[in-house]
């Protein structure tokens, strides 16, 4: 392993002596922003690589007003809260989950299954599934609104807020942030859609895209390969995490996501409204849609005063800019999302360190 | 939130499957990944098998995991 470490740190060494210019490479996924910070490969890296955390964490990247309409649902004596343990802390504009589960119809699941089942055992009451998260989660939530329909359940309905992570990666490099230089892409969406998705970054924007897992030194490897591309003015497709990632991915959950949803408009925390970027469920399926049971609109919320989470998401600050860091704001007292969830950029610099 | 766990296949009955990683059980499911047989090591995450696995990259995640929890446990120590 060490002589992996090595040859990735030589290979980035002599990219950094070709480069005439510093290079920044974003990662989407907040399992990297972890292990990056976990492992320290931030202090391996030469002066001239900067890394950068993108909207990889699916909490912190859902927007204010859909976490408010969650709040909305929790407060109703007819609905039972089925939630992944990650969205329990964000605060909404008055109070989180948390606050509210004192009242007892707040439940975390570990997987949409157990939310489906906890509207088998509650025929008295609605069950509403707060959908978050990308490709790597949305099959899940597909496979239980079929299930639900398949056993006409007419207690269960899905707050779909998941998200794709493609438009994103576009949003960012038409203007939002022109200093990105190549990508860093997350492993377990690439699981689901396949590595061969972001061909169209490499050929459009001409940005070296790389997959990778989530071992440390694999991930050293993925920015040799990409400052290696830059240095040599090169953008290509290449994947590290062959191990579990094949070019086309995962084909039965690309159809069921492809049969339960469509892509819409959606709201993002810091990036805005992205064209068909956002999962709604199909027409098919609408009797469990929750925004359409319980007549919510998904439209924008307003950030909790001085929150720059937005500016952090896209890569235009670091949390260390933020007035708020490690002071009113910290993992205890969270006032942004990526303070609260363990993958967020916030709470990763704050755990480990605010080094580099 | 996308964090999934390598794991073997230990029980299976249609698509409803018992998965073992380092002496944990949960119960998954294989609808995402029809070609998973029983004593095939998949990766699971929010308890969906999501694609086969192959050993010795399963084996590398369960050290790190050990590892990590070695480095939690010391630390909790550590700040009491």
């Amino acid at each position: 392993m060490l002589d992996r470490i090595i040859h990735a740190q030589h290979t980035l060494n002599e990219a950094c002596t070709r480069l005439d210019r510093p290079i920044t490479i974003m990662e989407v996924c907040g399992t990297h922003t972890v292990s990056i910070f976990r492992s320290g490969i931030r202090s391996l890296l030469p002066e001239r690589v900067k890394l950068l955390s993108g909207p990889g964490c699916p909490v912190c990247v859902t927007d204010q007003g859909y976490i408010d309409t969650v709040m909305q649902l929790a407060d109703r004596d007819d609905c039972l809260i089925a939630t992944y343990g990650d969205m329990i802390r964000v605060p909404g504009s008055h109070g989180s989950l948390e606050t509210r589960a004192s009242r007892g119809n707040v439940k975390v699941v570990l997987s949409s299954e157990d939310a489906l089942q906890l509207a088998r055992e509650n025929p008295g009451k609605n069950v509403v599934f707060i959908a978050v998260g990308f490709e790597t989660t949305t099959p899940a939530t597909a496979v239980v609104v079929k299930e639900a329909a398949a056993e006409g359940i007419q207690n269960f309905f899905a707050l779909s807020g998941h998200k794709l992570v493609l438009p994103a990666m576009r949003a960012l490099l038409s203007g939002m942030n022109d200093r990105i230089d190549a990508f860093l892409c997350p492993g377990h969406v690439s699981v689901i859609i396949g590595s061969g998705a972001f061909a169209e970054i490499v050929q459009n924007y001409l940005r070296p895209c790389v997959v990778a897992g989530f071992e440390p030194v694999q991930i050293i490897e993925a920015l040799a390969e990409i400052s290696h591309q830059l240095a040599a003015g090169r953008a290509e497709l290449k994947s590290l995490y062959g191990a579990v990632v094949t070019e086309r991915g995962n084909l039965a959950a690309q159809n069921i996501i492809a049969e339960c949803f469509a892509p819409v408009d959606g709201y993002w925390r810091g990036l805005g409204k992205i064209g068909k970027s956002t999962l709604a469920l199909k027409e098919q399926y609408g009797r469990f849609d929750a925004f359409r049971r319980f007549g919510l609109e998904d439209a924008p919320g307003k950030d909790r005063s001085g929150c720059r989470c937005g500016e952090v998401l896209c890569g235009l600050i670091e949390p260390v800019q933020c007035p708020m860091f490690g002071t009113r704001c910290t993992p205890q007292t969270p006032v942004g999302p990526c303070m609260v969830s363990s993958e967020g950029t916030c709470s990763a610099w704050f755990k480990y360190g605010r080094r580099k | 939130m996308c964090l999934a766990v390598p794991a073997r296949i230990v029980e299976l009955d249609q698509d409803r499957a018992i998965v073992d990683a380092m002496g944990n059980r949960w119960k998954a499911k294989t609808t995402l990944l029809p070609e998973a047989k029983l004593g095939d090591v998949v990766l699971v995450h929010a308890g969906f098998a999501i694609s086969l696995v192959d050993e010795e990259e399963a084996k590398k995640t369960w050290e790190l995991f050990a590892e990590i929890e070695n480095f939690e446990q010391t630390r909790n120590k550590v700040s009491g």
